[in-house]
């Protein structure tokens, strides 16, 4: 239940970034951010180091 | 009203508590995972200040996050866009953390806290800092000046305050940032980043700004305080390695390597970096040329500064100004605020970086969204983990040192008082934790200022770190002007958190050298009300010696968080060359260990 309510949660969280990016009209960068995103998520999974190290966060 | 303010996912995690207009805990997430800069959520700070406020996750109202990460998000991917192909492995080096963690924060504090989302709110990164100085200032009205690397898109704040409204005037947006100018310089100087700022301004000292018309090469500031980057010379937008180009290295030649042995002529070379390296005297000349590059973007920084301030008063009018940001920790460029600008009186939160926004989230709701008429001064930083005495000894004995419990606080200051003369280095721990990054005498180490070779002793001993770091002196709030430089001092808030660095004056030079840099000092003024017993200790050492200063530095070894709890304590006295450990009403000297 608690699973549930978390992806739940999650995806509402997903539909206000959507809205955020329309609000500010960034809609224009949907779809670079669909293809980033895909790429992205690609090379996350499939490495394992995420830190670069230079370590001040910028993002 | 219970309002829990959070930090993370950035540099520093934090919580902090208010209570019905009561500041009750706050607290570093490092202090407790043992990690230094731990950014992760702050689990341990958040389940602190809920028991030391006495309340469940239930009572609690609000939660304030410090920022808002869909508009940092915002910043990741124009960023990325801006400069493709190039920013590609910044992307999606980010992006793990971004999927992870960043995006779903508000889900996470549901989950983790136990609240739900209806009272979950979030600030914004500099209105957060700008809020954490003014609302825990004294003043009714002030102008608010921010600035640190960078937090949504913002990277300098001008604002105002008044009364329970808090608003900004202007903002200087990134990529161009005085906090990333200098991280920049010290990624340059060979020191790492959000960690070896303090570094480059103790190497400052040694130098003379030589170079700054260099810097300025990369800088440019407009009569209105603004200020451009030229980005050629930097790199930190668009790669999470390097922080600055080869047009940087053309123009200051070669960067200094990490972990070199820094000393000049007037360092000296101390005995514990061992035998003199073949290469001395190549060396000294090197470490020079770094000296004054060190000086330089610290005199550069200070301009910079020094200009915002000037149009903060021009824009505002006000004669008070609040300061926050990682960049308000420069104390030599907040001395300067005060000394040669309109400006009469500052304030600066004792935690101006990243973990200090979880302070100003949880204030932006209390003043500004609920308008509530208390205010809540700051004018000490003692809100961190506690531990009775009972907890005490039982860390003792699960040690095995046998330590001299004293009823009598008196005899316990003449004890410590004893080794002090006699030249030992003390572990001081009572009372709360201190809230940022300077021990303010509850986690301290403590040493005769009067000795020259006490500045070595303790870095060869304890601190091993660098010849070049200063060490600060705690003085007695109603004797400091015999000693420092500083104006109405009794007063002076800043000082009270070691954020003013200040000239000691000649005719004490001798007399307190162990905390004199090169002539000032980044001096603590202790007052009886806030902190009894470390006052009575200062006050004591004062009647045997006649100097009423003690030099403190934090109580850790490098590469370590403060010590929070008594077992920390004991693990760093173990691991390190101190002589003698203070554990509230304990005293344990190290040749009496079982």
């Amino acid at each position: 239940m608690k699973i549930a309510r978390e992806i739940f949660d999650k995806f509402g969280i997903a539909g206000e970034l959507l809205a955020f990016l329309w609000h500010r009209k960034l809609w224009w960068m949907i779809p670079f951010v669909a293809v980033l995103l895909l790429f992205g998520i690609l090379i996350v999974v499939g490495s394992t180091t995420g830190v670069g190290p230079f370590v001040y966060t910028l993002f | 009203m219970n309002i829990l303010g959070i930090s993370c996912y950035f540099h520093d995690a934090a919580a902090a508590l208010i209570v019905d207009g009561t500041l009750v805990a706050a607290s570093e997430e490092e202090r407790f995972t043992r990690i230094k800069h731990d950014y992760e959520f702050p689990d341990n700070a958040i389940r602190f200040c809920l028991n030391a406020g006495g309340i469940s996750t239930d009572n609690l109202d609000y939660v304030v996050f410090f920022e808002k990460p869909f508009i940092k998000f915002d910043r990741l991917l124009q960023t990325t866009l801006s400069g493709f192909p190039q920013t590609y492995p910044l992307f999606t080096q980010s992006l793990r953390t971004w999927l992870f963690d960043k995006l779903w924060v508000r889900s996470t504090i549901t989950s983790q806290v136990g609240v739900p989302k209806s009272k979950v709110l979030f600030s914004e990164h500099h209105l957060s800092h700008a809020a954490s100085a003014y609302f825990a200032s004294p003043f009714d009205e002030a102008a608010v000046l921010t600035f640190d690397g960078v937090g949504e898109w913002a990277t300098t704040t001008l604002g105002v305050g008044k009364g329970n409204d808090l608003r900004t005037i202007k903002e200087i947006h990134f990529p161009h940032s005085i906090g990333l100018l200098y991280s920049a310089l010290t990624a340059f100087l060979g020191f790492e980043v959000n960690e070896g700022e303090y570094k480059v301004m103790g190497m400052a000292s040694y130098g003379t700004p030589r170079y700054a018309d260099l810097i300025w090469k990369m800088v440019e500031q407009k009569q209105d305080g603004s200020f451009w980057l030229d980005l050629g010379y930097f790199s930190f937008h668009r790669s999470t390695v390097h922080s600055f180009t080869k047009k940087m290295t053309d123009l200051l030649g070669p960067p200094r390597a990490p972990e070199t042995p820094f000393f000049t002529e007037a360092t000296g070379y101390p005995d514990y970096y061992g035998e003199r390296p073949d290469k001395y005297d190549e060396l000294l000349t090197d470490n020079q040329h770094y000296a004054d590059i060190a000086a330089s973007i610290q005199a550069v920084a200070e301009d910079l500064i020094l200009e915002l301030a000037r149009e903060s008063h021009r824009q505002t009018g006000k004669t008070r100004l609040c300061l926050a940001g990682g960049v308000a920790l420069n104390s030599v460029a907040n001395a300067r605020i005060l000394n040669e600008t309109p400006f009469e009186d500052i304030y600066v939160q004792p935690n101006a970086g990243d973990g200090g926004a979880a302070l100003g989230a949880s204030l932006l709701a209390w003043n500004t969204m609920l308008d509530s008429p208390e205010r809540i001064v700051m004018d000490h930083a003692y809100l961190g983990a506690w531990h009775s005495e009972d907890a005490i000894a039982e860390a003792i004995a699960a040690s095995g040192h046998t330590a001299i419990q004293y009823d009598k606080e008196e005899v316990l200051v003449d004890a410590v008082c004893d080794r002090l003369e006699g030249g030992k280095v003390i572990g001081w721990f009572q009372g709360r934790s201190e809230w940022g990054p300077r021990a303010l005498g509850n986690r301290s180490i403590l040493a005769d200022p009067r000795r020259s070779d006490m500045k070595d002793t303790v870095n060869a001993k304890i601190k091993f770190r660098e010849p070049f770091r200063p060490f600060a002196p705690s003085v007695l709030a109603e004797r400091c002007e015999e000693f420092f430089e500083l104006p109405q001092a009794y007063s002076s808030l800043p000082a009270r958190f070691m954020l003013l660095v200040v000239p000691v004056r000649p005719d004490k030079e001798d007399v307190v050298p162990a905390v004199s840099h090169m002539g000032t000092a980044r001096v603590q003024t202790v007052h009886k009300n806030s902190n009894p017993r470390y006052y009575r200790l200062i006050e004591r050492f004062g009647e045997r010696t006649n100097v009423p200063v003690l030099l403190n530095t934090s109580f850790n070894v490098r590469g370590e968080p403060i010590v929070n709890s008594p077992e920390d304590a004991l693990g760093t006295f173990d691991n390190s060359g101190l002589d003698s450990l203070v554990l509230g009403d304990f005293l344990i000297d190290k040749e009496l260990k079982k």
